[in-house]
């Protein structure tokens, strides 16, 4: 039994290697110079560099009315599609996730050029329908998910005694569905801030997302600028994952295929 | 409750238009000639002929394109598949603060955004004189594939019963010998949607490979496609392959899950 359990130590030596050290290297690089020298230099500039900053405000900005919009079309769909009665068939669900396997910049791509036929002028608006697009899978299914595996009958306890349906909503499926909700928030959150390239398709480069200017930096080899610019992001993502503080989203995503 | 009905599928129906508008709008410009998107010029099969005979008017790249995203896809996939099986494995046997060290790690990569791994990965093959290529590109994949191959055979391993490896190892069987007799067996279907899951997200990914593909000029399909975006004007036989893409996986899903939801009725009858 227990020999068994070295059967982890390969793939243990890969995590230290190349998760966990790829990560210590990000710290190292936001507090050295150039010339390897330990500086707070990429820091400071960061927060006295007026462009810096108002993309960051911006990217976060997007981020959460993205998220909220993702919650706002995806809560109803899972919600449907979660109820036997209103939903009979598994193949609906399937129907959501396939858009995911179609390349999702040539998917962007199309969008924008829909707009563009549409008479639709890139920019705020349209970046926000095309990130919609893109990650509204990622809001549905983990909600999906949980409403499915939710047992039923406390709903019918509460209609029993006496809860209106919008009661029961409120007080019983609501609660219950949040862990799904909050799946969904990180899936579409961070990944949203740290865009590249979609952002720019979706607004003709007129606004710059945080990915972008880490991918800029990194690669007009500003290595310890850009490195400090994805410590931020770092910084941001731990604070979401203890305010989520579990396993949930491993499983979710796991759950994607299917 | 009828309207409620009508009211719900109608609701679904629209999300699924929307979210199906892009893909109908290459699909159905697949069928001209015109190089950009959305301009018709007659129906025509010229852009297909042009994808499965090789002569595309500018770019030769995308067929390498094509050929370097499968085949790395399938490197990586084999790879995860192999190291994440064992991992589980050794993970099941764990227990207390080294097996929380363990799922905390193999947590990161799904948590992290890709650009954060593909700048973190960036720094590590600089930082190691590594020069970056084709097994940097492979190597950065397995990274953020192999969890879901780890958390696809985790599951299946609680419900395993131990005492059939030890039945074998005392019949006489060799670890190896148990191994390949009994757990892999016993596995194998949650291997291999491990594989297909890693499969996927390796075909998708367009930030990883962005940050470790070096400057040898290495192509996979998104990287192909960015470059000749920003470029101005994409490879028009991009739309005729992506639509076939778009039917294969179309097919494959469906056929899978019919059968599925045959099956499940069938255990239920």
């Amino acid at each position: 039994m227990n020999k068994r359990s070295r059967w982890a130590l390969p793939y243990f030596i890969f995590l230290v290697l190349f998760v966990a050290l790829p990560l210590l290297l990000i710290v190292i690089y936001s507090f050295t110079d150039g010339a390897g020298h330990f500086s707070f230099a990429n820091l400071t500039k960061f927060f006295s560099d007026g462009n810096s900053l108002s993309t960051f405000a911006v990217s976060i900005e997007v981020a959460i009315e993205n998220t909220l919009l993702c919650i706002l079309i995806g809560y109803p769909a899972a919600y449907i599609l979660a109820d036997k009665k209103l939903n009979p068939s598994a193949v609906t669900v399937v129907l959501f996730i396939l858009p995911m396997w179609i390349n999702a910049l040539m998917r962007t791509l199309a969008t924008a050029e829909l707009f563009n036929m549409a008479g639709i002028p890139l920019g705020k608006g349209t970046l926000l329908f095309g990130m919609c697009y893109d990650y509204l899978p990622f809001m549905i299914y983990p909600i999906y998910n949980v409403l499915n595996k939710m047992d039923k009958s406390y709903a019918e306890a509460a209609q029993d005694l006496g809860a209106t349906p919008g009661e029961v909503f409120r007080k019983v499926t609501l609660p219950l569905s949040l862990p799904g909700v909050w799946s969904g928030v990180m899936m579409v959150f961070m990944p949203t801030v740290s865009t590249f390239a979609i952002s720019e398709f979706l607004t003709n480069n007129k606004i710059k997302l945080f990915g972008t200017i880490i991918q800029e930096n990194i690669n007009n080899s500003m290595w310890n600028y850009g490195a400090a610019l994805s410590l931020i992001m770092l910084v941001i993502i731990g604070i979401t994952t203890l305010f989520q503080g579990g396993k949930s989203e491993g499983e979710a995503s796991g759950g994607v295929l299917i | 409750m009828k309207i409620t009905t009508i009211a719900a599928r109608a609701y679904i129906a629209l999300v699924l238009i929307l979210l199906y508008a892009p893909i109908v709008f290459i699909a159905v410009f697949s069928f001209t000639e015109a190089k950009s998107l959305g301009n018709w010029t007659g129906f025509s099969f010229t852009l297909y002929r042009n994808l499965f005979t090789g002569s595309l008017q500018n770019s030769s790249g995308l067929i390498s394109a094509v050929n370097n995203t499968l085949l790395i896809a399938l490197a990586a996939a084999l790879i995860s598949t192999v190291l994440g099986t064992l991992a589980a494995v050794g993970i099941h046997n764990l227990r207390g603060r080294k097996r929380q060290t363990m799922t905390f790690l193999n947590n990161i990569p799904l948590i992290n955004p890709d650009i954060i791994t593909g700048v973190s990965l960036f720094l590590l093959f600089v930082f190691l004189h590594i020069s970056q290529g084709y097994f940097t590109v492979i190597l950065a994949h397995v990274t953020f594939c192999t969890p879901y191959v780890v958390l696809s055979v985790l599951p299946k391993l609680s419900q395993i019963n131990p005492d059939i490896y030890a039945a074998a190892l005392d019949l006489g069987a060799t670890p190896g010998q148990a191994m390949r007799k009994i757990l892999i067996p016993m596995l194998r279907p949650n291997m291999i949607s491990g594989f297909i899951l890693a499969f996927t997200m390796s075909l998708d990914d367009f930030a990883v490979t962005f940050f470790t593909r070096g400057t040898i000029g290495l192509d996979t399909l998104s990287t192909y496609i960015y470059t000749d975006a920003r470029k101005g004007g994409l490879t028009p036989e991009l739309k005729p392959l992506m639509t076939i893409i778009f039917l294969l996986v179309l097919v494959v899903l469906l056929v899978i899950n019919i059968r599925q939801s045959r099956q499940t009725e069938k255990i239920q009858k």
